[in-house]
């Protein structure tokens, strides 16, 4: 982590839309009287969303004018939580998980991808589509390497299928989220490897078939 | 009562406290960065740690109560070491993770030999670092012209930021980001607009928050200190006077539990730049039109020829908001010899007098009882203004709860919550009539007290809205049980003293206004202003004026002899706070050039006027003073006044005006001659004026 700025330019003025502003009357509603202060987080995770992604200054200032609280309080609040972004983020986000797991199984060759084809962490591309940062473990160990992009997990990647990813976010087509390499969630990787006798139990009740079924492997060069 | 052993001795303490007081109680000094007394307990430097038998790890002796504390099972009290091996090595290892990222810029820092970490790394930190690494660097903050910030020293024990928000009120600074890479600063550095923000230099243990007007200006050890008494307002805040030769290098809080706890405002801190400049360093007499200097000697013979010639009603004289009793007395005894009644300390007019009574004019209840208030009601007062640290001590009331404010006259922004009543008068006499909500709530309250201000007393109808605040303390049982809860806040630090010996209009005498109009009139031959800039002395027609004080401003610029004195740091003085506590002001430096101290000035006057006053020496004259008024003699005491003069005064018949009460002060930073003389308060004059933008510091 490194020191956290206010962006450089910032937009003249930040209101919520008539529909989140709805929202936040209801979410403050949600607290007694007095202590509407505590949906400060919820109001700012909004605004960065109604902003594209990242949370401008004039929004800190509106959400203090809404809750009724001091402008530095907060401030500290969105510096505090990495999860709102101070500067600009490109239409497609990239969080680059580069923690222990992660890291064992390739992640550096994910930020290698993330160099050569977005640029330096932090940035977002000339046309906008992309930016990307390397976070702290997002939870998804078993499907190591991933990355999410805005709300979705991209899982069990190499380079290669990555920059595939992002080639196609880039030509605007749909990637389904999920593993990449056709596993189901977090099933193990080739197949089970217990419950082999087909589950059945030993008191002789028939055995449950697998609920979900082997998804079809991510094709090379799909989408070209 | 928990027993504790506290390093092999048992001892007994409070119930509530915290372990940190209970060592202290045992008389064991406990390392510490952010804990402090007066504000909440934050547990984030780990200074504190002492070893309690039983528990595997050290522990935060600030942030543990006593009462969480169990016996042993045989029943004895906890054990608690501080200084073992184990508490040792914890202080060296917090030490030097503290030391980690903190420069090594001693030499350069303002802070150095008064600082809490230097002290501390060298009483329980190791002899050495074992860090090579880069040390972290952060940005500077501007955060105004009164604070210099050096944020790479900070250690984020945030007592800034808890005080800024408990204390003084204003929720301005905060810390952003986190980790090692919290951040002390004000949204977008805006500066902060506090009258009590100078006080987060004193709380900084390190040297991150410093004085900006200081900056670089002296090292702590070639001070001299001198303990005296502020009066930049009527609160009388004890504080310290550090000098470097004949100057006042900086002004620092004392503590006193009574009067300003260890707080005092920005004005009172930061005024020292003006006792340098615009001062008067020698006599003046005008000749054509012209102020000349001249000679002492010259000077008082020409006081004197016009005081000789003129008839005793037609001389007249005025004392100012920081004239000590002293000088009061001499010229009380001066007017008194020459025949003349006309006499004021009263330049805003405010209807305070003697006659009716010690308690009329006095903050009977005393400052340290708003702890204990339950309901208060301001009349024509903005106290954050008026007196910033009572104001300070009204929040800290009301943050413990229970407390309901009522303010009648102009809405401002307090520190606390408050029922805004109205603007004025009509308002005073439905509550008084007990017609009003707020009557109930004084009348149900356990400790009720009354706060009445100079804005409501200096009105025409002024002795109507003093006999009506009676009234309501009266009907409201704040006179009941020996305790007393109509309190006077005054503005100016002499007027009390001024009140107690009695300068105001004799028999037939004339007060400040009338005073005023008859120098306009011509119908007055001397006006003696004895640091009389206050009061609207534009025109004074033909009339003698001689002005008797430190500032070359409204006093001086009317007068025809100008005598040059003392300011409040370069005597000796008695002066009588709001509350009625006599105290005493000390020289710390001398005065500039021939400027003599004020009674001696007096005294050499009327050995010119032929009528020398019968003391030659501060000490005697003293003796005469105190002969006179006993209760000046009690240095450091207050003095109470008596409940049934309030009783007296709620009888009197009284004609309430319409007009709403004003602003007794219109701008925190320039109440008197001094403060405006400084560059300093200038400064933040216009800063507090301006729309809220970007800090406009001078520099940095």
């Amino acid at each position: 982590m490194s020191v956290r700025r206010l962006d450089s330019l910032q937009p003249k003025s930040f209101k919520f839309n008539a529909e989140n502003a709805r929202w936040a009357t209801a979410q403050m509603k949600k607290f007694p009287k007095g202590k509407q202060a505590s949906t400060v987080i919820p109001l700012l995770w909004r605004a960065q969303e109604q902003h594209g992604g990242w949370l401008p200054e004039p929004a800190i200032r509106h959400i203090a004018e809404i809750l009724d609280m001091a402008q530095i309080r907060v401030l500290e609040v969105a510096t505090f939580y990495t999860m709102f972004n101070l500067s600009p983020v490109g239409k497609y986000f990239v969080q680059l998980c580069g923690t222990t797991p992660c890291m064992l199984r390739g992640a550096e060759e994910i930020k290698e991808v993330c160099r050569r084809v977005i640029g330096p962490q932090g940035q977002v591309t000339e046309d906008g589509v992309f930016s990307w940062l390397e976070v702290e473990c997002l939870g998804a160990c078993v499907n190591a390497p991933m990355v999410q992009i805005n709300k979705d997990y991209y899982e069990d990647l190499t380079g290669e299928i990555f920059e595939q990813i992002l080639m196609d976010l880039r030509e605007g087509k749909e990637v389904p989220p999920g593993p990449q390499n056709g596993r189901q969630f977090s099933c193990p990787e080739g197949g089970p490897t217990t419950l082999l006798n087909g589950g059945a139990a030993k008191d002789g009740s028939p055995a449950k078939k697998p609920a979900v079924a082997r998804r079809k492997p991510r094709a090379k060069g799909a989408g070209k | 009562m928990p027993k504790l052993i506290i390093d092999g001795t048992e001892i007994e303490v409070e119930d509530g406290i915290t372990l940190i007081q209970a060592c202290e109680a045992a008389g064991v000094q406990i390392p510490r960065f952010c804990y402090h007394e007066r504000l909440s307990i934050a547990g984030n430097c780990r200074m504190c740690l002492v070893e309690v038998t039983g528990m595997p790890k050290p522990v935060a002796s600030c942030a543990l109560g006593v009462n969480d504390l169990r016996p042993a099972p045989d029943g004895t009290p906890p054990e608690i070491q501080t200084k073992s091996e184990t508490v040792k090595m914890a202080r060296e290892g917090v030490m030097e993770f503290l030391l980690i990222n903190h420069p090594l810029d001693c030499p350069i820092c303002d802070q150095g030999g008064e600082c809490d970490l230097q002290d501390q790394a060298m009483t329980y930190g190791v002899d050495a670092s074992r860090y090579a690494e880069n040390k972290r660097a952060v940005e500077d903050k501007n955060i105004g012209p009164l604070i210099k910030t050096m944020m790479t020293r900070c250690i984020h024990c945030t007592r800034c930021v808890r005080f800024m928000s408990e204390v003084a009120g204003v929720e301005e600074l905060g810390a952003i980001g986190r980790g090692e890479d919290v951040e002390i600063t004000t949204y977008l550095e805006q500066g902060m607009r506090s009258e009590l923000s100078g006080n987060v230099i004193d709380l900084c243990p390190v040297g991150a928050l410093t004085s900006r007007p200081y900056a670089f200006a002296a090292r702590p050890w070639e001070l001299r200190k001198t303990e005296t008494i502020d009066v930049m307002d009527a609160l009388g805040s004890n504080i310290r006077v550090d000098t470097r030769g004949r100057e006042v290098m900086r002004i620092m809080p004392r503590n006193n539990d009574d009067v300003n706890e260890e707080w005092i405002s920005d004005k009172t801190r930061f005024i020292w730049d003006g006792l340098r400049t615009q001062r008067l360093d020698q006599p003046y007499i005008r000749k054509g039109g012209k102020l000349r200097p001249a000679s002492w000697d010259e000077a008082l013979a020409a006081v004197a020829r016009r005081l000789k010639k003129a008839p005793g009603n037609r001389i007249a004289a005025i004392a100012g908001d920081l004239a000590a009793a002293e000088e009061i007395f001499a010229l009380k005894d001066l007017l008194t010899g020459l025949g003349s009644p006309n006499m004021d300390c009263r330049q805003d007019g405010a209807a305070l007098d003697p006659a009716k009574g010690r308690a009329s004019y006095l903050f009977n209840s005393g400052i340290a009882e708003i702890d204990e208030a339950d309901a208060i009601l301001l009349i024509g007062t903005n106290p954050r203004v008026e007196a910033a640290v009572l104001n300070a001590r009204i929040r800290e009331r009301w943050r413990r709860g229970g407390l309901s404010v009522g303010l009648i006259g102009r809405e401002a922004a307090l520190t606390y919550d408050y029922d805004y009543l109205g603007a004025g008068p009509d308002t005073l006499r439905q509550v008084a009539a007990g017609k009003h909500p707020f009557h109930r709530v004084l009348k149900r309250a356990k400790r009720p007290m009354l706060i009445l201000g100079q804005a409501a007393l200096s009105g025409s109808d002024g002795a109507a809205v003093a006999t009506l605040a009676a009234q309501i303390a009266s009907a409201t049982g704040m006179l009941a049980s020996g305790s007393n809860g109509f309190n006077i806040l005054h503005l100016a630090a002499a007027r009390v003293g001024g009140l107690d010996l009695g300068f105001v209009p004799g028999k037939g005498g004339l007060n400040t206004a009338a005073i005023l109009r008859a120098a306009k009139a011509g119908k007055l031959d001397v006006l003696y202003l004895l640091g009389a800039d206050e009061c609207n002395l534009e025109d004074l027609g033909n009339t003698f004026v001689i002005y008797q004080g430190t500032h070359g401003d409204a006093g001086a610029q009317a007068a025809d002899v100008i005598l040059p004195g003392a300011a409040y740091t370069e005597k000796s003085g008695t002066y009588v706070n709001m509350e009625g506590r006599t105290q005493l002001t000390q020289r710390a430096a001398f005065p500039p050039g021939d400027a003599r101290e004020d009674w001696a000035i007096i005294r050499a006057l009327s050995g010119h006027t032929g009528e020398p006053l019968a003391y030659d020496n501060l000490s005697a004259l003293r003796g005469a003073m105190y002969d006179a008024h006993p209760h000046l003699a009690h240095i450091g005491a207050r003095e109470a006044g008596d409940a049934a003069d309030i009783e007296k005064l709620s009888k009197a018949r009284a004609a309430l005006g319409k007009k709403a009460f004003g602003q007794a002060v219109a701008d925190f930073y320039l109440t008197n001659p001094i403060a405006r003389a400084s560059a300093v308060m200038g400064q933040m004059s216009a800063l507090a004026g301006a729309p809220r933008t970007r800090a406009t510091g001078t520099d940095g």
